[in-house]
């Protein structure tokens, strides 16, 4: 596990994710390299708001991303609500209301499979709190790219259904509480 | 090679043979959510690989119809996003109340629902009579289906709770008819619509238009169809006009920007300025 061998980070949460990902990002230095996209499953319409509370706990700029929009290192960038979030060759944002894929939009599935093409080994995928399997066959693109994949402890989880389906189809690298994910990423990104 | 890489051969070929069989160039594309719907219409019609899906395309005459109807994916709804039809009724509408004749063109109508909002709007205000609707779309498939009118029973909640926020002023039910799993929009709300088959990639422009409603249908493009399309729109629209694009989508990448006035930071709805109108 060398440092320095990651690009880009993937996030997926859905219900408990506000409170994880604020510990998750919160954990995240200033120095970071990699860009980190987010899919946080939410009924509210405003995303403005969740990224301003995220940006609160976080030192990294945490922003609703745009179509075209090019992505940058030490930025993160959240799906607004009603959209499929994907990676394009640049790399930059794309958008689509295409149909929900596992019941939601934004997916998960979506962001990972769309980043894994474009990052390829050189991504993380990090799967949180749910009570759905968005994001298991995301991560199985990622990890059969040869990617990391690091996976909430599910006893931990406020929900574990997400995590453990992850697990269950793809596996993880890491399996680890939250405290700990952000730390990792640091290290394995800085 | 990993099963995705192949995948991209695959849908290049596909592509192809979709242009070089069919005329329709997908070349444009954002190619991540183009990907992703290839693989859909694998999925939907169960071929074993995208390249039996383009061998289908060559030889099956009535496949590209099923085809398109699958990449288009018309997905929406009545009075999507309300606060846009909101600002439609209250800041649209009276402006276009001052023309006698009310052009509007609806690209990229999928199957109808944004159609029906708009009629649905200009009777409330008392302009549907001066008012000519024209929705388009590249798929023949969502334009019969719009024809229809015909939607979910199940939608019918979620569409009745958008029309109230988008400021409705009865209830969304007095234009339609359920019957058995399904509603079904008031015939009279189509007298004054046009259905016509128009793609932004190949067509051209489309009369004077005092609006013209394209939303979530920029954000499949990439850069250049984008400004392909926005210069139809603004060379379709007469001075004054207005251009409604989705909530996510902006003309503030475009080199078209200084040809529009936004009215609002909220809504993505412009207007076009007074310069002289550029011909190309
Ligand atoms: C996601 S739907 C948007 C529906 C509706 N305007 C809304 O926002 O709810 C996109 C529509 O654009 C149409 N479309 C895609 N490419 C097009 C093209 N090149 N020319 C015309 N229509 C196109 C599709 O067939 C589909 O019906």
């Amino acid at each position: 596990m060398r440092a320095g061998r990651y690009d880009a980070i993937v996030m997926a949460a859905s219900s408990g994710g506000i409170d994880a990902l604020r510990i998750v990002l919160g954990a995240l230095d200033a120095r970071l390299r990699a860009p980190v996209l987010i899919v946080q499953h939410t009924a509210s319409e405003n995303g403005h708001a969740l990224c301003e509370l995220f940006a609160a706990a976080s030192v990294i700029p945490v922003i609703e991303a745009e179509p075209r929009q090019p992505i940058v290192g030490g930025c993160a960038y959240l799906a607004p609500p009603g959209y499929h979030l994907l990676v394009e060759a640049g790399p930059r944002a794309a958008l689509s209301v295409d149909d929900k894929v596992c019941h939601v939009r934004p997916s998960a599935d979506v962001l990972f499979e769309s980043a894994a093409d474009v990052w390829r080994s050189a991504l993380i995928g990090v799967v949180l709190t749910g009570a759905n399997d968005d994001g298991a066959a995301g991560m199985l693109a990622i990890r059969s790219r040869k990617g990391l994949g690091i996976v909430q402890l599910p006893d931990e989880a406020e929900m574990r259904e997400m995590p453990e389906a992850a697990l269950r189809l793809a596996g993880a690298d890491h399996v680890l509480r939250l405290a700990a994910i952000g730390p990792l990423l640091n290290q394995l990104c800085g | 090679m990993h099963t995705s890489d192949r995948h991209d051969i695959e849908i290049d070929l596909f592509r192809r043979a979709l242009m070089l069989r069919h005329g329709y160039d997908f070349t444009g594309y954002a190619p991540a959510s183009f990907k992703r719907r290839v693989l859909a219409l694998q999925a939907a019609v169960q071929a074993p690989t995208v390249s039996r899906l383009t061998e289908r395309l060559l030889h099956e005459d009535g496949f590209v119809r099923t085809v398109i109807g699958r990449l288009s994916v018309p997905v929406s709804e009545m009075f999507r996003d309300p606060s846009v039809f909101r600002a439609l009724r209250e800041d649209v509408m009276p402006v276009l109340a001052t023309w006698p004749q009310i052009n509007i063109w609806q690209a990229g109508c999928a199957h109808g629902e944004e159609v029906y909002s708009l009629a649905i709007v200009l009777r409330e205000c008392g302009l549907y009579e001066r008012a000519h609707i024209f929705a388009t779309d590249f798929s023949e498939e969502a334009l019969a289906r719009a024809e229809e009118g015909i939607y979910p029973l199940h939608e019918a909640r979620a569409y009745s709770d958008n029309y109230l926020r988008a400021g409705g002023t009865g209830s969304l039910s007095d234009w339609y008819v359920a019957r058995y799993n399904r509603i079904k929009l008031d015939e009279s709300l189509r007298k004054r619509v046009t259905f016509a088959r128009h793609n932004l990639v190949s067509d051209g422009v489309f009369g004077e238009m005092q609006l013209i409603v394209c939303r979530n249908v920029l954000i499949y493009f990439g850069d250049d169809l984008q400004e392909r399309a926005l210069g139809l729109f603004r060379d379709s629209l007469v001075h004054g006009g207005f251009l409604c694009l989705g909530n996510r989508e902006s003309l503030a990448y475009s080199a078209m920007a200084d040809d529009f006035e936004r009215l609002s930071e909220e809504t993505a709805i412009y207007r076009r300025g007074i310069r002289a109108r550029r011909t190309i």
